[in-house]
């Protein structure tokens, strides 16, 4: 970021008290460092802004494309409100036109839309008639859920991955890579259903639906995580191929540390970084393949809410899941790029 | 791995790895589903016996029956034409409508450019799936919709792609040559410029297929896209869904039809992707 390289006019200066003369040099040394702590705090706060900033544009972005969207839906939006079923009368319909705006010009619409998004007004579904706002914040719990136990059960898996078989030949890791190339392959609802079939039908070791307790969340996170852990793995283990090769690695060995130590302690924290360049497909991955493992195992969550929302044309559901997928993206994007600069002293630095 | 190098007079022979040869042989089968299915499975897709309702695998019908009592070998097998002509289809949409509009994006002035990357930029944050969904819901459901909605959420991908390729060419030599030469703009783009890309384009077009078959299947799953009667493999797991406790068979195959073609992909899409850089085959 270039502003932040730039002077900092001290904009709190003129409200410090001039020190009295008398004070002398302890006091004008501690006015220095009061100085210094509030040119940090204005570059900090000007750093979050423009990170704010950031998310904001995104999401500005993704409103325009869904309401772009909207207005392509074709039909009468009125027709869509009331569904097929309908003995509505032509003054009904005209109130209902009336009511939500539809006669008026697209640029009013269109202001009006985002005017309600910078309000947290996400309108009402068309089929529940309830607040978009309210359904989504029903369904995040199960969701997020999933979504956190998937990604931490890929990140255990590939890491573990990586770790035993990096720089290594012979039949762990061809077995390694052989399992990675099939996991990536597997349709995420296909192994579902394939895990559903072994697990809870033959075995009975897991219900069969729900999204009560831990057991019902056992197989959708499994089935979640093993195709994201699959390229979590490649990518690690490319990546501590690399560091291997370091004379940082040479020296660690040289100092006494075991192969192993090497690894996890020195090597595996090095080759973490290229992982971060992952974060906006996996947060794809995982929001996306919520919608068909909540589907599998019939769970509640957004994706099932989206789903019904599609099946019914129910716009403002779909529109709302689709800026709230445009938010995480954007914040998780934003939170990566802070803890590369934190984990990786080169970036910080101009 | 130990590569051995058979000679021959006049050209050198290598051993494929494991991992290519397997492709082939998959290739060989998927080509054959999609080209003569009735030739492969011998009993007929559609045809019910419903006295034989639900059989398990057997030398008659090796996959098993479905409820219907049809034959789920005779169903995948059938099933190979549509489920892969909408991944190929919404794969060939999508390398070539990205192909236009990373051209366009790198030659058509900074305002054009500043447009339809800042798109792209919103598009792709967005899961792919999700992206598809919206433009379902929009457009309507049906199969063509559905490939439509699978290669539009992949477009970004290839016009960024386009894009950066093009941006490398557009100052060098040759293609100032060509201008200086006389040739009109568009037989300079595509002549000079797009060949440029098509390696690149090729290699992230074989892992986008793969992408794009689950993606489709994953919306015929949802119900969004070809519908029941078709032994599309993803509406046959959807199908085969309601009967897991009794006959699993009847929505494991298809979908293990599914993971192998995209299997063969991958592979291939692989050896593209190192050929292309380069390296030779370890």
């Amino acid at each position: 970021m270039t502003s932040e390289t730039t002077a900092v006019p001290p904009a709190g200066s003129t409200a410090a008290p001039a020190a009295a003369p008398a004070a002398g040099a302890a006091t004008a040394a501690g006015d220095q460092a009061g100085r210094i702590a509030r040119r940090g705090a204005a570059r900090l706060a000007r750093a979050v802004a423009a990170r704010v900033a950031a998310v904001a544009v995104v999401l500005f972005g993704a409103a325009t494309v869904a309401f772009a969207g909207l207005q392509a839906l074709p039909g009468d939006p009125v027709a869509t409100l009331l569904g097929p079923q309908t003995t509505a009368s032509p003054a009904v319909r005209e109130q209902i036109r009336d009511e939500y705006g539809f006669d008026r010009p697209v640029v009013v619409q269109y202001v009006d839309y985002l005017d309600d998004l910078v309000h947290l007004r996400l309108g009402e579904s068309y089929q529940l008639r309830r607040p978009v706002w309210d359904l989504i914040a029903d369904q995040f719990g199960p969701t997020a859920q999933l979504a956190f136990a998937a990604l931490g059960l890929a990140l255990v898996l590939s890491v573990t991955a990586a770790v035993l078989t990096a720089g290594r030949r012979g039949v762990l890791r061809s077995a390694a890579r052989a399992w990675e190339l099939a996991a990536v392959s597997v349709p995420g609802f296909w192994l579902g259903i394939a895990l559903l079939t072994v697990f809870s039908f033959h075995l009975r070791w897991f219900p069969v639906a729900g999204s009560g307790g831990a057991g019902t969340l056992v197989l959708p996170a499994v089935t979640l995580a093993l195709p994201v852990s699959a390229v979590l793995a490649q990518v690690l283990r490319e990546s501590m191929e690399a560091a291997l090769d370091e004379p940082f690695a040479l020296s660690a060995r040289a100092r006494g540390l075991s192969r192993t130590a090497v690894r996890i302690r020195h090597v595996l924290r090095h080759a973490a970084l290229p992982l971060a360049t992952l974060s906006g497909w996996l947060t794809g991955t995982l929001l996306g393949g919520t919608v068909l493992v909540e589907k599998v195992f019939a769970r509640p969550g957004v994706g099932a809410l989206t789903l019904q929302a599609v099946e019914t044309k129910d716009m403002p559901v779909v529109m709302g899941v689709v800026l709230l997928a445009a938010l995480c993206f954007a914040v998780i994007s934003q939170l990566v790029d802070v803890l590369y600069r934190v984990a990786d002293p080169r970036l910080r630095k101009g | 791995m130990a590569v051995t190098a058979l000679r021959v007079p006049g050209r050198s022979w290598r051993l494929p790895r494991p991992s290519t040869a397997l492709a082939a042989v998959l290739l060989v089968l998927l080509l054959a589903c999609v080209l003569f299915p009735g030739a492969v499975a011998g009993a007929s897709p559609t045809e019910t016996d419903p006295v034989n309702a639900l059989q398990g695998p057997s030398a008659a019908h090796w996959f098993g029956t479905d409820q219907l009592g049809r034959d789920t070998f005779a169903r995948v097998v059938h099933g190979a034409r549509p489920s892969l002509l909408i991944g190929l289809g919404a794969t060939a949409i999508a390398v070539a409508a990205g192909a236009v509009v990373g051209l366009a994006a790198a030659l058509g002035g900074r305002v054009v450019d500043a447009v339809l990357m800042r798109t792209a930029d919103v598009l792709m944050s967005l899961p792919e799936l999700l992206l598809a969904l919206f433009i379902v819901t929009v457009a309507g459901q049906g199969t063509v919709n559905v490939m439509v909605a699978v290669a539009i959420a992949a477009v970004p991908a290839y016009a960024r792609l386009v894009r950066a390729e093009t941006m490398v060419v557009r100052g060098s030599g040759y293609v100032e040559a060509a201008t200086v030469l006389g040739l009109p703009r568009f037989t300079v783009v595509l002549r000079h410029v797009l060949p440029n890309a098509v390696g690149p384009l090729l290699v992230l077009g074989t892992v986008g297929f793969g992408t794009a078959l689950i993606n489709a299947s994953g919306l015929s799953f949802l119900g969004l896209g070809a519908q029941p009667p078709s032994p599309e493999w993803g509406a046959m797991l959807s199908e085969g869904r309601n009967f897991l406790d009794t006959a699993w068979w009847i929505a494991v195959f298809p979908g293990a039809a599914l993971t192998l073609a995209v299997v063969t992909v991958n592979i291939l899409g692989s050896r593209a992707r190192h050929r292309l850089s380069g390296r030779t085959a370890r």
